[in-house]
């Protein structure tokens, strides 16, 4: 009795969710990689076959987190923080080479992706360091020792290339803000990226004048007026942060990131460099477009996409996951998985909120902002509306790493919220 | 809120990313089908175009093939366009021309790179098409002329044109269309119906086969052939004739409607629109504006009919009762309104009767039938009216419905006509006595004269006229075989059929008899002005002859017209004669006429105007002979067409 009690504690809900996502993103890897007429669903040396068989391990690997106890989780938090990072490390030295990322080791014919894990591990990280009882996050310390957890990975897949998974970890924001850092912190980081924006957009000089137009504005039609030293040195921050921006995107930027955000805020008006643009950089992005708008109200059918079969958009398999759900499955079939994203992720925050213990909190707010994200920049680039941005698209695209790296975050999760009852 | 945040980031990126998808699945989503897809590459299976036979069963117009070289323009890789332009015969500046012009076309879309290749270039090419990525060769079907005549009534396809595509998506860049003749008004029967094969395309626009397993690929149907009316022996026959004289013959079966040859002249060889050539023949044909081959003198030179059109006011006058067969009226050298002449006519005897007014032509005569007709009740307004409404029902004054695409309406003026021109109640019959002879304000086209032959020689209705004799596997329109009858009483036609004959028995055509060949005919001229440096001047007369033979139970009625070719009987009547008797003989006894008309030519009369001299007509023009080595050039011509 007690033993059967132990199973209905874990969240379906949750579980179903991940299943469908699974499913249904593989009959998507299917259309995406099949490349004969005739689809053998068991064939290994397909894509969709090995995808199939990583499903299969996936469920051992569930069995396996459940079965573990959940305080093991918090207490070797740290050790599998460490060993993460030291994966990351070991990249500099074995590392293997794909698309210009040195994000892959390979061992014996496997390609195994430690970026993917480090996810979790920087979760538990975070978890473990925020709930311990000699944290204040409200203290400026731990704030930074919680930068820092987080700033190592994030900076060691910058080294690898892998600017995508980097702003994975921006997501943390979120989770300290939750925890209680003040919300000045969110406001300056929002504040920047529109800076930024404009500045790159607009200029840095109509982008300082107004930032100075209205700081001065602001601080004259004040009834108590503070200290001239603070809207001056605001504006001295924010239009150094415009020229800094500027001339780091002017000069820094590797080019095809600059390209790509060139593309996305068209900067460029000449049209036949923009046409030019459309064919090379842009061209992922256009046939994605393409493929998704194609798909109408209803879509193709399974298997039916002319772009997909014609393999029209590269890397449609795996980034690109999500144009095959919009040529094939039209509308409705790309709601629906948008649909399932907000579910998953919300029942996700909703159980976070309903745990006891600090620990199982933040990471289960962890796990939701690390999928969120991914769903954000993944579909957003996908469907052009943010710049392209190299990042999977949680449970749905090809890759054993990726699945394993998300399954082990989620399951982790859904283990320690089955011992919610036990917590205190 | 620290709590919903994050919470209301979800929800509202949800929001955001179904909101895009509505944008780009529904709202801009277009319609995208198979035929926009640029996954699918499109092959056409084009159909063979129908045959043109003629009545007796010859093949006229069958296909050859060709070969289009196409390319889409986004697909075209860099190439060794030297050797390229070497296979093609074209120079690189052409190259760059044709590329950029079909890029701003469609970028995606296939266009024409350069149409018909000879076979010769076809197979240079072909070997080394591997090279050329973006390009590729479309097999298609060009016409092929078993003949050198008939080339308005046979016409010819040319590529279609944007406006085409525009209003009939079947047609794509580079498909062929009839332009003119036969291959216009049968386009859809000849035509046949293009298959088309969809095949999956990967990015590098390698075939990864069939789409769907050509579930959606359809067969092409073979185009109809179809049957014309036209004799083709008789056309060519008709068309020697007119060699150097300009004009039209049109001969009909009045039993049927059946156009037996429809002659412009001058014409040209059917073959110099066939293929590459095509464009730059037709540009030379279209910008000759002084001898005008491209017009179709038969169906659209509109002139007032001169006396021809003088039968059918005998026929109005006797359905009218305004005259009898035997009232006699007095011709003074013309027409007399108190002591103003207001027709003018020849020397004859006077006073006579219908007969002989048809026979001598008489202009006093049909003056006072066709005052009789307008004045009968005293109302010009009405006798105008009703009169005009008999005229129409020989088909004048509009378009016949034959079954080409050309040709004009004439003028058949009724008395709004004359209201708008005078005034309401303003006028009178001697006004627009001009009529009474086929001058004035009627005009007409050979056409619709041949047809008021026909509805003479059937006594009282006609057959619309038509090309068409017989179409594979289906009727031709029923309008072609339905009567349309005309508003005078059978009985009213025997003494005019009678006065025709006498035309030919001892009037203005006695020295064109065929013996054994009972025809009715009418001499007639038509006065004609041409602006010269913008002054009004006029020119010798058009020739006009009008006939259907044999008097009983006629098998053709023809209209021919020469232009500036002087009286009827000079040019017109004479060629009326030579078809008569080659229609219902089969041979020439009157070689004496066909020789005559061989040797004249008038092309002396057609550069008059354009000499910049002072010249003289009619009266003062005289006949010129062709040189001694085309005289006997058109022999030998005419030598091959009787064996």
């Amino acid at each position: 009795m007690v033993e059967a009690q132990k199973y209905f504690k874990f969240d379906w809900i949750t579980i179903f969710l991940f299943f469908l996502l699974v499913g249904f993103g593989w009959l998507n890897i299917v259309s995406a990689s099949h490349t004969g007429e005739t689809v053998n669903y068991f064939d290994f040396s397909q894509r969709y076959g090995k995808q199939l068989m990583f499903i299969f391990l996936t469920i051992g690997l569930i069995i396996i987190l459940l079965a573990i106890e959940a305080k093991f989780y918090e207490r070797f938090s740290s050790v599998i923080y460490i060993l993460s990072m030291l994966s990351l490390v070991g990249l500099f030295i074995f590392g293997k080479n794909v698309n210009g990322a040195t994000s892959w080791y390979s061992i014996g014919g496997m390609t195994f992706q430690p970026s993917e894990f480090a996810k979790a591990a920087t979760a538990l990280a975070v978890a473990k360091y925020i709930s311990d009882l000699n944290t204040d996050i409200k203290r400026v310390k731990d704030q930074i020792s919680v930068l820092a957890i987080v700033a190592i990975p994030a900076i060691l897949v910058l080294l690898q290339k892998d600017a995508g998974s980097t702003l994975v970890y921006g997501c943390f924001i979120f989770i300290l803000y939750r925890e209680g850092v003040s919300p000045a912190y969110l406001l300056i980081t929002l504040s920047v990226i529109i800076l930024s924006l404009l500045s790159i957009k607009f200029g840095v000089l109509i982008t300082s004048t107004a930032m100075v137009l209205i700081v001065l504005t602001h601080h004259f039609t004040r009834k108590r007026k503070p200290l001239l030293i603070q809207p001056i040195s605001v504006i001295l921050i924010s239009v150094s942060i415009c020229y800094g921006v500027k001339y780091f995107f002017d000069n820094i930027l590797p080019s095809h990131q600059k390209d790509r955000i060139t593309i996305w805020l068209s900067l460029e008006k000449d049209p036949e460099k923009l046409e030019h643009m459309k064919k090379t950089i842009a061209y992922n992005l256009n046939e994605s477009e393409r493929a998704i708008s194609s798909g109408g109200l209803t879509g193709k059918g399974f298997l039916e996409g002319t772009r997909t079969t014609g393999k029209f958009v590269p890397e449609q398999d795996t980034d690109y996951i999500f144009s095959t759900v919009g040529e094939e499955w039209g509308f409705v079939g790309s709601a629906f998985v948008v649909i399932l994203y907000v579910l998953l992720l919300m029942r996700i925050l909703h159980l976070a909120e309903l745990q006891k213990s600090q620990f199982s909190r933040v990471y289960g707010y962890s796990v939701a902002a690390i999928i969120f994200m991914h769903f954000l920049i993944n579909i957003g680039m996908v469907m052009g509306l943010i710049p392209t941005i190299g990042i999977p698209l949680p449970l749905f695209s090809y890759g054993g790493s990726g699945l394993w790296g998300f399954t082990i975050l989620l399951f982790i999760f859904i283990k320690l919220d089955s011992e919610r009852i036990n917590q205190w | 809120m620290r709590q919903l945040l994050l919470f209301i980031i979800i929800g509202i990126t949800g929001i955001i990313f179904i909101s895009r998808l509505f944008y780009l699945q529904i709202y801009s989503s277009g319609d995208e089908n198979l035929y926009d897809d640029n996954a699918i590459r499109k092959v056409y299976d084009y159909p063979k175009r129908g045959f043109v036979y003629d009545r007796n069963g010859n093949l006229l117009v069958d296909n050859q093939p060709s070969y289009d070289v196409m390319f889409i323009p986004r697909e075209v890789k860099p190439l060794d366009t030297l050797d390229f332009c070497n296979l093609l015969k074209i120079t690189k500046e052409d190259f760059i021309e044709i590329y950029n012009k079909a890029y701003a076309y469609s970028p995606r879309l296939p266009s024409v790179f350069i149409p018909q290749l000879t076979k010769e270039d076809y197979a240079a090419l072909q070997e080394k098409m591997r090279k050329f990525e973006g390009f590729y060769i479309q097999k298609r079907s060009l016409r092929h002329y078993q003949t050198t005549i008939g080339a308005n009534v046979l016409g010819d396809i040319g590529e279609v044109n944007d406006a085409i595509i525009e209003k009939n998506p079947y047609y794509k860049m580079g498909d062929l269309i009839g332009k003119q003749g036969v291959e216009i008004s049968y386009e859809d029967i000849l035509r046949g119906v293009k298959g088309i094969k969809f095949i999956q395309k990967d990015r590098f626009n390698r075939d990864l086969g069939p789409y769907k397993n050509g579930i959606y690929d359809t067969l092409p149907k073979q185009g109809k052939d179809i049957t014309i009316t036209i004799d083709s022996k008789l056309q060519e026959y008709g068309e020697l004739l007119m060699q150097h004289k300009r004009g039209g013959i049109v001969a009909i079966d009045p039993s049927s409607g059946e156009i037996l040859l429809m002659v412009t002249a001058p014409s040209y060889n059917p073959n110099l629109l066939v293929g590459r050539a095509r464009s730059k023949n037709f540009t030379k044909l279209y910008n000759d504006s002084i001898a005008k081959p491209l017009f179709d003198r038969g169906l659209k030179a509109q002139y007032p009919p001169g006396s021809p059109f003088k039968v059918l006011n005998a026929l109005i006058g006797l359905q009218e009762k305004v005259v009898t067969t035997e009232d006699q009226f007095y011709c003074r050298m013309g027409y007399y309104l108190g002591s103003r002449r207001l027709t003018g006519c020849h020397a004859h005897y006077s006073p006579l009767s219908m007969n002989d007014g048809i026979a001598q032509s008489c202009n006093a005569y049909f003056a006072n039938v066709y005052r009789r007709i307008i004045d009968k009740n005293g109302n010009p307004s009405e006798g105008m009216d009703i009169w005009s409404n008999h005229v129409k029902s020989f088909g004048l004054g509009n378009y016949l419905g034959y079954d080409l695409k050309i040709g004009n309406k004439g003028r058949i003026p009724d008395s709004d006509f004359y209201d708008t021109w005078y005034g309401e109640n303003r006028w009178a019959s001697t006004y627009n006595i001009s009529n009474s002879i086929g001058q004035g304000e009627v005009e007409t086209t050979p056409i619709q004269l041949a047809n008021m032959m026909a509805a003479i020689a059937n006594r009282g209705y006609y057959y619309t006229p038509h090309i068409i004799k017989k179409i594979e596997g289906q009727d031709i329109d029923k309008k072609f075989t339905t009567p349309n009858y005309t508003t005078i009483d059978k009985e009213n036609f025997e003494p005019v059929v009678q006065g025709m004959f006498d035309v030919y028995n001892k009037g203005t055509a006695s020295t064109l008899q065929v013996p054994g060949i009972e025809i009715c005919g009418k001499t007639g001229t038509a006065e004609n002005f041409m602006k010269i440096n913008g002054v009004t001047t006029q020119l010798t007369d058009h020739s006009i002859f009008v006939a259907f033979a044999p008097k009983d139970n006629p098998k053709i009625a023809l209209a021919v017209f020469v232009e500036n070719g002087y009286w009827g009987s000079r040019f017109a009547g004479k060629i009326a004669s030579l078809i008569i008797e080659k229609y219902i003989k089969g041979e020439i006894t009157r070689t004496d006429l066909e020789d005559w008309i061989l040797r004249y030519s008038l092309e002396h009369e057609y550069e008059k105007p354009y000499s910049g001299e002072p010249f003289g007509i009619n009266k003062n023009t005289t006949l010129e002979q062709v040189d001694e080595l085309e005289y006997n050039r058109l022999k030998e011509q005419l030598k091959q067409l009787s064996s």
